[in-house]
Formats: structure tokens, C-alpha cells, sequence
């Protein structure tokens, strides 16, 4: 039997999280209304209106060709591609062809397994969304509301070999998108759509194959599935002698299949042609830089970074990247802190992430701020109060928003670094337990954790506990 | 004289000084419509009359009733004393390309003949902010897709008030003919290959192409986005300069007007031709054309009065002062149509995808399960000879394995076109012009039914007109005499981008050179 290779390119749209339109004022997101009610003449391609272009989508635009290491076009041109459809209204869309905003471009992917995959970008481009049309019984339903919303799309080249690099290459570009704060990146909402261009080869081969396009997949997870499925089935027509056929394909999330939705033998023509309702969009060298100004390090620039700088594990190093608010959070914690940044992880990756997922807020939105989570952390480095007192802190913060200065004050939560306090205490205990000091004294001197913890219940737990195992031993020993 | 023959520069000093309201200056101009118009254009017009046959039909719509409130309204501020606009009580007539709120827009087609606008264009929107009044929507080429207003679906097409078995031209022939019979002192037309200069040249008005961008194509059912120029319509240059100095300037709806400051058009306009470099160029007076049997390309001098009568003009302006250069060369003149040809049926195909019967306009009857079949019969029953003739071509030659040979050419094409202009109007080279004198046309208007079919034919009623679109420069019609045939001739400047203010004052010069001329006092044939 022959072995496969797998051939995978994406086709993303990327919905921009703008506040308007691409061509009009009307509201972009109309994830909570009802249809038919966020539009306009301009989107809805009455006679005679004209698009005026959204800056917004341009800079949004601009930040992902620069992410994606492309070339960025100083003057880039609109295009009209022309079919027909009920949910397009003007039947035609208004896109970029030829030159676009951006050109080339790559994005490497860590796989889990350790290698890097580079994808390449083969098409950058800003266009305007049409409608959604729904199927009631022998009725169509048409929502403008999506028309003119503002997209990317981005194309890559064939470069993806497994279902499973697939799938990584959209976590990380829907970590980057979320990163730049360009899209919600939301596949479930549509704020991330995905085409899979899928075709098989002999390995060794350097030809390019039919291909097939799965359309329709609105999870990173049933991407992964359809692809899977897909190969199969490539896999199983070669090998029963068959050729793979240019199909479109449909992918049924709930019966867990793939459905031929059209041949696609031939290309469909669009003919494209400029847009003459728009001028050339130039950018110029003062509007890059404003937009570029801020332009912040990346995901995994990042990470590589907290790996040597902090000398996080890598595993600490990837999870603290995963969100750009975490990762700042985590960076202005440690600077506060000034102590070890594993400790200042440590904190972050058991108790703030759970605080995170159980509030869904994201690091920024929450009370308990880098500065008072370094607060926290100097005082148990001080003694001057327990590791638990510390962990209970954290949601006593994010609930008063109070300093854990004024909480510990307050509620007298401090240790105890008093010795004689501690002293009496310890004396008490080893005078009461002559059975332990006397086996303590015959060399089991692991006991000392057991007068430890002696103490430490008496006191409530409020002891220093260095300090009273300290005193614990100089009585012992006498 | 009738209220309604005055210029509107005229009527705004008669209602300043309160010696005649707007209602009457409105009043008068429905007289003039009801007398001379004859029956508006509908879909389903029966039989030709002879009556008909008579009367001008420019108007498809009158709105007399909101008119006359609104003259209403302006006589009674002007009587408070408050504040009123630069136009205010001047009745105007708008092409039924230009969107109106609440009133029907039909571009002149089936398609359209039921839509109703929710907002109103800026240029409209600009006109009755200076307090000017639209008296109703004047008549069409379907889409303004002709020369010569035949292809309406609003039958009877307008006719020529000069003589009424001739066409206006078009395609804003509504708006010329109602402006040459008095029906109106202004219009506002559309300009993509000559549609406001070639029908003002056959009904002997005057007639402004702004530069592309000067004017806002914001609500305006589009023909070729890339060449459509809204433009004032007159009787005189006064007026269309009042009329562009209100609908000119950017606009915020509209990205393709330029944010380029309005200068003002009427402080300049009396201030002559002196030292003025005008040029004449063999090349706009022939048409060449192709033959369609051998494929050869034929030329065809211009109708002789005509060449007279702009030969006359260089005269006459030369006698004012200006300088005029002979034989400046524009060598790609020839190429105008067949590239408009191309441009145009590109962008038109894709203006007319929108008209599907899906959210307004006309629809089939005939219920159908099948989308595409609801698509083809809607489309099929609805659009005219023009618009089907236009989408077809337009699709044919902007096919992935066409449109090199055809649109990507065609685009040079006007990029030499364009050239052609940089150099006569460069200041560092030879010719140094301020603008080229031509013919607007090669002909006087022609007889209805004479030309009418032969698409390829009528188009040429544009070939000198036609190059300003494509440059995208200014250019203004003029009545520069009367031919043998009885019949207006019509003589053009063009000038370089947003030189619109040299135009109008050489077009003033031309009006004071010409004022004693027996032909200034001849009148349209409806009004003798």
C-alpha cells in the first residue's frame, strides 16, 4: 500500500471587530438582534448610494498583514467581484483582487509534537460580508444585518500536512487575531470561518492533486474531524482505482459527515474589476506609523522570551501567552514583585487562571491587580503571613477590591513573629509530650515537623512557622 | 415675456424686490408644462397620437402640489423678512436618475417604475437647501443608456422643442427639453459620454460636465460609475453658474468628490477672455467610425454650419482678446467610443446585477421555485432593448478570456485619452491651452426613428463629447448658432481638471460677443 501524504490550505474569513460597517455607519455585530434591523440604503445596495471605506478596517487590516509578516501595499485597489445571490444585494461584492492590502506573509506554527510548521500566506485582503439566507419550508428568508460587515481573507498555500496542523494553525491564529484585539475570533459566532482545500499525494511526490473543499465547519475541533473524514475517503478512492472529483463539500455536525454540496470542475468567473464608487486606498508613511505605533510582540515572540528572560518552563511560557492580558498581567506582577517569576507563574497558572475561567473576565478586568498579587506574594515571602493566608487572599482581593495590606490588618490574619509569644507556646508543647522529646532527643529528629505543626494548631495557625520550628529546636536540643 | 422664459439670475431679482412670488414664478412654469408638454410618459401609453406629436413630454412625474406649498412657505419667509436660500423660489426639473425621498425614481425603466427612494441625492439634497424647487422628474434614455431619448420605457419620448418629429438628445434630454420650452429655468442632468452637453447642443441650452468628482454622484442611479458626471442644465451661463456654485464640493457620502474648494464661479464670470489660450483641433471635426461590413475605419467631416459656426466663435473670442491655436493635435479622439464602448458596458452590466426583483423594484408574477428562473424572467420582463444589450456586451467583454483583449485595452486606451488632454493643457508645453474649442456635436438633432436601432450609429452622436469622460475633465455646451435646418448648434469648451470657472467665463464672453446676433432671438418652435 502506498503511503499518503496530506495536502491542506486554508481559506479563513476573519470578521473585524469594528464598531461600524465597512462602507456605512449601521452597527457591525448584530449577534444579539434581530434580523433586518442593523442595515442601511448603502448596505442593502439601494439605487444609487455609494460605500465610503471604514478606516477602522484598514488599520484592523494593516496590524494582521504586519503580524502575518507580509508586504504591506502603500496603495492597494477595491474590486467588484460580481455574482448573484439573494443575501448580496448590489450582486456584486466589494473586495480586493489583484492588489491588495498585503501580499505574502507566513505564520509558524510550534506543533506539540516540537517541530515548527511555516505556513505561507498566499492572499490578504479586506472585503465587505454579504447576508445570511435562511430556508423556511419552500420560503427564503434574507438577513442583511451581515451585509458590509468587515471581513479578511486570508489564504494560505498548501502547506499544512495533517489534520492535526490544521487545527493548530487556526488555535494560533485565533490566539494572534484575539492578541492584535483585530476580531473576536469567535468560530461558533462566525467571527472565524474556515474553508479546507484537502487533497492526498504518494509521499515524495511534489504534486499538487485534485483537491476538495470542505466548507461550513464552525470549530476548530470539527475541522480537525471533517479533515480526518476527507483523507479517508481521498485515501479510500485512490486506492479502489477511483479519481478524487473537485467537490465541495458540506460538513453535517450532527450526522458527523461530509455532503457533496456541488462539482467545482471549473472555476467560477467573478469577472473582477476596480471598484469605481472607492478611490485607491493609499497609505501614507504618517498613517503606517500611527497605526504601527503600538504594534505589540507577539504570541509566541513572547514566549520565547518569558522562556529566557524568566527561565519559565516552556509549558509555563505557553500558557501565559495564550491571552495577551494574562501575559501582561503576568509581566507587570513579576516587575512589581521583583522576586522569582516562577513563583509569581506558579500563583497564575493554579489560582488566577481557575479565577479567570470560573468569572469569565479576562486578566485586566480583574480587582486583584498585578501590584496587590506582587503585594501578596512579599508578604509570604516575608513571613508575614502563611502560603494558605496567601491563596486565600486572592479571591478576599478580587471580591473587597481592598488592598491585602488592609484585608490582612483588618481581619488580623498576620503571623505571629513575636518569640516570646511563639516561645511559651513551644515550651507548653514540649513540656506536655516528655514521650516525643524523649524519642526527638534519640535522633528521630524528623519529629520536629510534628512539634511544628503542635504549634501551629494551638496558635491557630497564625505562628511564623521558621520561627517557632527555630525556638522548637533550641529547646530540644538543650 | 412669461415668468417662466426668464433665467433664474433674473427671477431671483424680481422675488428679492418682492415684484413677483414664488408661487407665481411656480404657477407660471406649470402653465408652460400644461401648454407644452402634452400627455407625461407612462408605461402603458397606447397609440402615438398626433397631438403627441406635438408637445414635448419631458416631464415623467410633476409634483405641482409640493411645489407650490413649498413656494408657499418661501414667500411667506421672504414676507417675514427671514433669511432665505441662494435659489430660493426657483423651479427646477431633475432627470429621473436623481433619488428623491418619497417620490419615484424609474430611471426611466420598467424595473424601476414603482421604487421609491428613501433619501434624496446630494445634489438635490444641495438645491433645495438654497431653497430651489423641484416641479417633478424629467424624462429619460432607459438607465440614460442612448443619445437620443427613444429607449424610455415612459412613452411618448421626449421631443426636440425646436422641432417635434427631432429628438432632444440624450440621455438628459427630459431635462433639456424642459429647460428649452420654459417649463423650467434649470435641470440637473447626467454626463457619462456627453448625456448634459450633446442634448443641450440639440435643444439649444447650456450645459455643464463638471469634472468627475466635482459634483457628488451620491443618489444617483449609476451608468458607468467611472465617467458619470451630475451637471447643472441652463439658459444662459449665469444660471449654471448659480446652479453648479450650490450642487458643487465634496461630500461626505461620496468618496470620489474631490475635497477640492468651490471657488466662486460668479465673481470671475465677467471677467473675459483677454490673454485667454483657446485651441482648435482638426480632430473634433471629423468623425471617424467603422464601417460594420468591412471592418474599415471611415471618416466623415461634421456637418458644415456646424464647423462654420465654431469657426465663428474662435472669432469671435479672438476679437475679445483671446489667442486661438489651430491645429493642436489630440490623436486618440477616434478611440473615445470604442473604449467607452467597453468602459461603460462593463461598469453597467455590474450597476444593473442589483435589480433582481429580491428587494424592490419590479417583480415577475409568475411564481417561481426556482430562484435563477425568478432572476431571468424579472430581468427579462423588465429591462428594455438597451439595458439587455448593455449587460450582454458588458459581460462578454469582461470574461476572465476577454477582458485582456478588451477591457484591460480599453483602459489604456483612456489613459491615452487622458494623455492626449496633460499635454495641450500643460503649461510647460507647447500648446499652453486654457481650453479647446470644438463642435459638442457632428450633428444637429437628428429625426426620431432615424437612428434608432443602430446602437453603434447613435453612439457616435458622442464621439466629441465622449473624451472628457474618459479624461475626466470639465466641459460646457454652448449655443453657438442656429443651422440651415433650423436647428441648434451646439459649440463646446473643455478645459483642464476644476478649470470649471475659465469655462463659465469664456462661455460669458461667447453669450456678450454673440448678443447681437440675429440667431439669439430666434425661439423654440413649441413657444413661437
Amino acid at each position: 500500500m502506498t503511503d499518503y501524504e496530506v495536502v491542506i490550505g486554508l481559506e479563513t474569513h476573519i470578521q473585524l471587530n469594528t464598531k461600524t460597517k465597512i462602507f456605512c455607519a449601521c452597527k457591525a455585530d448584530s449577534w444579539d438582534d434581530e434580523p433586518n434591523t442593523n442595515i442601511c440604503p448603502v448596505c442593502t445596495g439601494l439605487p444609487g448610494v455609494l460605500p465610503v471605506l471604514n478606516k477602522a478596517v484598514v488599520e484592523k487590516g494593516v496590524l494582521l498583514a504586519k503580524a502575518m509578516h507580509s508586504d504591506i501595499r502603500m496603495r492597494s485597489f477595491f474590486d467588484r467581484k460580481n455574482y448573484f445571490y439573494p443575501d448580496l444585494p448590489k450582486g456584486y461584492q466589494i473586495s480586493q483582487y489583484d492588489l491588495s492590502l498585503a501580499s505574502g506573509g507566513y505564520l509558524d506554527i510550534p506543533m506539540p509534537e516540537g517541530y515548527t510548521r511555516r505556513v505561507t500566506i498566499h492572499k490578504l485582503h479586506m472585503e465587505e460580508d454579504a447576508g445570511k439566507t435562511k430556508n423556511a419550508g419552500n420560503l427564503r428568508l434574507i438577513d442583511f444585518n451581515r451585509c458590509g460587515v468587515p471581513l479578511v481573507e486570508m489564504v494560505t498555500g498548501p502547506d499544512l500536512r495533517s489534520a492535526n496542523e490544521a487545527a493548530q494553525y487556526l488555535i494560533r491564529l485565533r490566539q494572534l487575531l484575539r492578541w492584535l484585539g483585530i476580531s473576536e475570533a469567535d468560530m461558533e459566532k462566525g467571527h472565524l470561518r474556515c474553508d479546507a482545500n484537502v487533497s492526498i499525494r504518494p509521499k515524495g511526490s511534489d504534486q499538487l492533486f485534485t483537491k476538495t473543499e470542505i466548507k461550513n465547519v464552525n470549530s476548530i475541533d470539527n475541522v480537525k474531524n471533517a479533515i480526518e473524514h476527507e483523507v479517508e475517503r481521498q485515501i479510500r478512492e485512490v486506492e479502489a482505482g477511483n479519481r478524487v472529483h473537485a467537490w465541495t463539500l458540506d460538513w453535517d455536525e450532527e450526522k458527523n459527515e461530509l455532503r457533496k454540496m456541488r462539482s467545482k470542475e471549473t472555476e467560477a468567473d467573478y469577472r473582477y474589476f476596480r471598484e469605481p464608487d472607492l478611490l485607491p486606498l493609499d497609505l501614507t508613511q504618517a498613517w503606517l506609523d500611527e497605526i504601527l505605533k503600538d504594534f505589540p510582540e507577539l504570541p509566541l515572540e513572547r514566549k520565547a522570551r518569558f522562556i529566557s528572560e524568566y527561565k519559565l518552563p516552556e509549558y509555563d511560557a505557553d500558557i501565559l501567552t495564550g491571552e495577551r492580558n494574562l501575559s501582561d498581567y503576568f509581566e507587570t506582577a513579576v516587575q512589581v514583585y521583583a522576586g522569582d517569576p516562577k513563583k509569581v507563574s506558579n500563583y497564575l497558572m493554579n489560582d488566577i487562571l481557575r479565577m479567570l475561567n470560573e468569572s469569565g473576565k479576562t486578566a485586566n478586568q480583574l480587582k486583584l491587580t498585578p501590584a496587590y498579587l506582587a503585594e501578596i506574594l512579599k508578604m509570604v515571602d516575608a513571613g508575614q503571613i502563611n502560603t494558605s493566608t496567601g491563596k486565600n487572599l486572592l479571591e478576599k482581593v478580587e471580591t473587597s477590591g481592598r488592598s491585602p495590606k488592609s484585608i490582612v490588618e483588618s481581619e488580623g490574619l498576620g503571623l505571629v513573629s513575636d518569640d516570646s509569644a511563639i516561645r511559651a507556646v513551644a515550651e507548653k508543647i514540649v513540656d506536655a509530650n516528655p514521650k516525643e522529646v524523649e524519642t526527638f532527643r534519640a535522633g528521630k529528629e524528623t519529629l520536629i515537623g510534628w512539634f511544628t505543626g503542635q504549634v501551629m494548631r494551638e496558635m491557630r495557625g497564625k505562628a511564623d512557622p521558621k520561627l517557632a520550628t527555630q525556638i522548637l529546636m533550641e529547646l530540644l536540643k538543650k | 415675456m412669461e415668468l417662466c422664459d426668464r433665467s433664474a439670475h433674473e427671477l431671483l431679482d424680481l422675488l428679492r424686490s418682492k415684484e413677483v412670488s414664488a408661487q407665481e414664478v411656480v404657477q407660471s412654469s406649470l402653465q408652460r408644462i400644461a401648454a407644452v408638454d402634452g400627455r407625461p410618459g407612462s408605461l402603458d401609453s397606447g397609440e402615438e397620437t398626433e397631438q403627441d406629436r406635438g408637445t414635448v413630454h419631458a416631464f415623467i412625474s410633476v409634483t405641482a402640489e409640493q411645489a407650490l406649498e413649498q413656494a408657499k412657505a418661501i414667500d411667506q419667509q421672504r414676507a417675514k423678512g427671514e433669511p432665505v436660500g441662494l435659489l430660493s423660489g426657483i423651479p427646477f426639473s431633475a432627470k429621473d436618475v436623481f433619488c428623491v425621498k418619497d417620490t419615484y425614481t424609474t430611471a426611466a425603466s420598467k424595473i424601476l417604475a414603482n421604487f421609491k427612494a428613501p433619501y434624496t441625492s446630494t445634489a438635490v439634497e444641495r438645491l433645495q437647501k438654497q431653497g430651489a424647487i423641484m416641479l417633478g422628474k424629467v424624462n429619460l434614455d432607459e438607465f440614460t443608456y442612448g443619445s437620443s431619448n427613444e429607449s424610455t420605457a415612459f412613452q411618448p419620448c421626449p421631443r426636440n422643442p425646436w422641432d417635434t418629429s427631432r429628438v432632444p438628445g440624450g440621455s438628459s434630454g427630459g431635462s433639456t427639453a424642459s429647460v428649452a420650452a420654459g417649463e423650467v429655468p434649470f435641470s440637473l442632468g447626467t454626463d457619462t459620454a456627453g448625456s448634459i452637453r450633446q442634448p443641450a447642443a440639440f435643444c439649444g441650452v447650456v450645459g455643464v460636465k463638471p469634472t468627475y468628482g466635482r459634483v457628488s454622484r451620491y443618489g444617483i442611479i449609476a451608468f458607468a460609475s467611472s465617467l458619470d458626471c451630475p451637471g447643472p442644465i441652463a439658459r444662459d451661463v449665469t444660471d449654471v453658474a448659480l446652479m453648479l456654485q450650490a450642487i458643487a464640493g465634496a461630500d461626505p457620502h461620496d468618496s470620489t468628490a474631490a475635497n477640492v474648494p468651490v471657488p466662486d464661479y460668479l465673481a470671475t464670470l465677467e471677467q473675459g477672455v483677454k490673454g485667454k489660450r483657446i485651441g482648435l483641433s482638426p480632430d473634433y471635426f471629423q468623425i471617424s467610425y467603422m464601417d460594420t461590413e468591412s471592418g474599415e475605419i471611415h471618416q466623415k467631416p461634421v456637418q458644415e454650419d456646424i464647423r462654420a459656426a465654431v469657426y465663428h466663435i474662435a472669432e469671435v473670442l479672438r476679437s475679445m482678446g483671446a489667442e486661438i491655436i489651430e491645429d493642436v493635435p489630440m490623436p486618440n479622439t477616434r478611440y473615445g467610443i470604442p473604449a467607452f464602448f467597453v468602459i461603460s458596458r462593463v461598469e453597467a452590466a455590474s450597476n444593473l446585477h442589483r435589480y433582481d426583483g429580491v428587494k424592490y423594484g419590479y417583480r415577475t408574477p409568475s411564481t417561481e421555485d426556482d430562484l435563477r428562473v425568478m432572476y431571468r424572467k424579472t430581468r427579462n420582463e423588465a429591462f428594455g432593448l438597451q439595458p439587455k444589450l448593455r449587460i450582454l456586451m458588458g459581460m462578454y467583454v469582461s470574461a476572465a478570456q476577454y477582458s485582456e483583449q478588451y477591457y484591460n485595452r480599453a483602459l489604456k486606451v483612456r489613459a491615452l485619452l487622458r494623455r492626449d488632454f496633460d499635454q495641450i493643457f500643460d503649461p510647460q508645453r507647447k500648446y499652453r491651452l486654457d481650453a479647446l474649442l470644438t463642435p459638442t456635436t457632428p450633428t444637429t438633432a437628428f429625426p426620431i426613428g432615424a437612428i434608432y436601432g443602430d446602437s453603434v450609429l447613435m453612439q457616435y452622436a458622442d464621439q466629441f463629447t465622449v473624451t472628457a469622460n474618459h479624461a475626466g475633465i470639465p466641459g460646457i455646451s454652448l449655443p453657438g448658432g442656429i443651422a440651415s435646418d433650423g436647428l441648434p448648434i451646439g459649440v463646446q469648451l473643455l478645459g483642464p481638471d476644476y478649470s470649471e470657472h475659465t469655462l463659465l467665463q469664456m462661455g460669458r464672453s461667447l453669450e456678450i460677443g454673440t448678443q447681437d446676433e440675429a440667431w439669439r432671438t430666434q425661439k423654440p418652435a413649441v413657444l413661437r
